[in-house]
């Protein structure tokens, strides 16, 4: 479904991804991690173009990305995407959030937007809050939220960068829990992320990124019990001391 | 439309008035920033002083004069302060170019208070512990405040106080109101008497755009220079 | 000083309406809000344009702001009023020439304060927004401007004050706004100057006092609710 084929980006000298191929298949769930500064985000983000690259090709479903003429919003409107710091817009209610981008965007009517966003809200458990404003919400509440909020435009892909980060220790279950049901019901997602419980118990896949490469693919259970080379080694010790 | 003249611009009658008034315009800013500058720094030291009464005063003086716009403030100057002068004061002003004066006043205490209260967010912007850093290493109060506290504040300030110059610099067209010859008064004079008010606005124009654009580029050369480095 | 508000405070307050024209104090905000309102657009669509990514975009933008804010507005009005008659042929009236120049002086203030609003938005906004599938414009007006006006809303008070103050210079044109009537009033009583224009004072100072306590009224209301 998501093709990278030798996608290269340079920040002025800086080469934050190094010919990164890799795919990522229909219902697949992809943990994309590493230290710091490897690229995950990055990486991530070029994936709805957020982020624009340098060389190489980004395919999804077939058609290349970049190419000329491509409508990057209808991309990105096929693309859910959730933020480390959930974003979610402060001058509009939870639901208004959530009905926002359908309705300006003609997929919906304002009732279907409504019905859709309140069952989704249901899902992640904050219908109760519909009317409520998100700074009234503690953070594992908005980033639910900001998890409906990418659904309600139903697109067959999430992307998550590094979505409990920035929350307190005692939310991040909350939100993972969330995520994790999204997997069950087979969504595509790609999540790049610390968890490293979330990531053994859910990933189909772990790919483990280092200075803009892609060092390591394997399945989670071959990743944590036996990685390969020395950063990945290194990176999981330092996890396990946590 | 008479064509467009730049000869009268150059020498002639028109060219002195036009002149004059720019030099008095010039007299006008400087007159009044050699006193609002002191003033302003007295009244930003009364708002941001710990003792009360002083803070309440400077913060009267500051919005009573603020809030009332610079025209008012010529008008009141001009023909109701006299009034409250003893004759003689009265007789003297009268005969001292009195527009000249009252513009000098009233744009003193105009630009006065502005400056205050960049002088005070100047002041604001120091954070308290470098005062408390002061005093832990033995500096005594008005000596923290004269060698750690007002440098930094001044740096912070002068941007915008070279700004508040500008505003100085433009508000001077207002005395026209009063009758003081500077630049707006001569430009309509010259277009009263000659019909040709492009040429006119045009010197002024320029002659307004040259010197505002000027003090900016001070401005800038001064924050290049001397960048605010926060502590 | 109670004769005088009692005889001339009805003068004071509409000038000669309903004999003549709009005048005094109700001209004076008249002309006020409805210049704000009328720059709203303006400064709005200014505003946008300073913070385009576009140099072709940005840099005329930047170019007026930098020849609106370097001359006085009084000089503005001058032009309006004298010369460009000479060229339209059409002889503009006091209010209008004000109404004019202020929307200009007005818009491009506001685009300043626009901009600044804008730049200050996390950065957040504007990409989870797009990351919807919003267009950029779409963005701009469901996300990014909604925000952006309600912090600025302080800002744009303190503007509406500004420009209350910048009606007097009418008085120079002959438009009969509250500072003209006052010297009017001044003129036909003759012996009451200071109270004449310690009324006028006043009058401004309850105006533009009264609305930037609003402003900093709101400015911390903002502050407590984030």
């Amino acid at each position: 479904m998501i093709v990278l084929d030798k996608v290269n980006k340079f920040y002025g000298d800086y080469h934050a991804l190094v010919d990164i191929s890799e795919r990522v298949e229909k219902n697949e769930v992809v943990v994309v991690c590493g230290p710091s500064g490897s690229g995950k985000s990055t990486l991530i983000r070029t994936l709805n173009r957020l982020e624009e690259i340098d060389g190489g090709t980004i395919s999804i479903d077939g058609r290349d990305i970049h190419a000329r003429g491509l409508d990057v919003d209808r991309l990105r409107a096929g693309i859910g995407f959730v933020f480390q710091h959930f974003n979610l817009f402060p001058h509009l209610t939870v639901l208004e959030n959530c009905t926002l981008a359908p309705v300006n965007l003609k997929r919906a009517s304002l009732k279907e937007a409504r019905e859709y966003a309140l069952d989704l809200l249901q899902q992640v458990g904050l219908a109760h809050k519909r009317d409520a404003y998100p700074n009234a919400l503690s953070g594992g509440q908005q980033q639910r939220v900001a998890i409906a909020r990418a659904l309600a435009m139903r697109p067959p892909i999430m992307l998550f960068d590094e979505p409990t980060s920035a929350l307190d220790p005692e939310m991040v279950g909350e939100v993972l829990g969330v995520m994790r049901s999204l997997a069950h019901q087979g969504m595509t997602m790609v999540c790049v992320t610390h968890e490293m419980g979330f990531a053994r118990e859910v990933a189909d896949r772990i790919v483990f990124m280092s200075e803009g490469e892609i060092l390591e693919r394997a399945k989670p259970e071959d990743f944590f019990t036996n990685p390969q080379t020395p950063r990945a080694q290194q990176f999981l010790a330092d996890r396990r001391r946590e | 439309m008479p064509s467009f003249d730049p000869s009268i611009l150059q020498s002639g009658q028109y060219h002195d008035w036009l002149v004059q008034g720019f030099i008095l315009s010039l007299q006008l800013t400087a007159a009044s920033f050699v006193v609002a500058l002191p003033l302003g720094a007295i009244v930003a030291l009364m708002r941001t002083s710990a003792v009360a009464p002083l803070r309440a005063i400077g913060a009267v003086i500051v919005e009573s004069i603020r809030n009332v716009p610079l025209l008012a403030h010529l008008l009141f100057w001009y023909f109701a302060f006299p009034e409250l002068l003893p004759d003689a004061a009265r007789e003297f002003l009268y005969a001292h170019n009195p527009e000249a004066v009252c513009a000098v006043v009233a744009l003193s205490l105009y630009s006065g208070v502005h400056m205050a209260e960049d002088i005070r967010s100047g002041i604001r912007a120091v954070p308290a512990s470098q005062v408390e850093a002061a005093r832990s290493v033995g500096l005594g109060r008005f000596a923290a405040v004269r060698l750690v506290l007002l440098p930094q504040a001044f740096r912070a300030s002068v941007p915008p106080l070279l700004s508040q110059t500008v505003n100085l610099w433009k508000d001077t067209s207002v005395a026209t109101v009063i009758g003081a010859a500077e630049m707006m008064y001569q430009a309509a004079r010259v277009e009263t008497a000659s019909f040709r008010s492009a040429e006119a606005f045009t010197f002024a124009t320029l002659a307004y755009l040259t010197v505002s654009l000027l003090i900016s580029l001070a401005a800038h050369l001064y924050q290049r220079r001397f960048p605010v480095r926060p502590a | 000083m109670l004769e005088l508000i009692d005889t001339y405070w009805l003068y004071f307050l509409v000038g000669q309406y309903p004999d003549g024209p709009l005048g005094g104090l109700a001209l004076t905000v008249l002309l006020s809000f409805g210049a704000l309102l009328l720059a709203m657009p303006f400064g709005l669509l200014l505003g946008v344009a300073r913070v385009s990514t576009r140099r072709s975009i940005r840099w005329p933008v930047a170019t007026l702001v930098q020849l609106v804010r370097a001359v006085p507005l009084l000089l503005v009005v001058f032009w309006v009023y004298f010369f460009l008659p000479a060229v339209t042929g059409v002889k503009t009236g006091q209010a209008t020439t004000m109404l004019m120049v202020l929307v200009l002086f007005d818009g491009v203030y506001l685009a300043e304060i626009v901009a600044a609003g804008i730049r200050a938005l996390p950065k957040g906004q504007l990409e989870s927004a797009r990351s919807l599938g919003l267009s950029y414009p779409q963005a701009l007006r469901l996300v990014v401007l909604p925000q952006t006006l309600r912090n600025g809303l302080p800002s744009i008070v303190s503007q509406l004050v500004s420009t209350i103050k910048a009606t007097s210079l009418g008085y120079i044109i002959g438009l009969s706004e509250v500072s003209f009537i006052a010297t009017q009033v001044n003129t036909l009583v003759f012996t009451q100057a200071v109270e004449v224009y310690l009324i006028l004072a006043l009058t401004y100072f309850i105006l533009c006092f009264g609305l930037s306590r609003l402003a900093f009224l709101l400015e911390r209301r903002m502050a407590r609710a984030s």
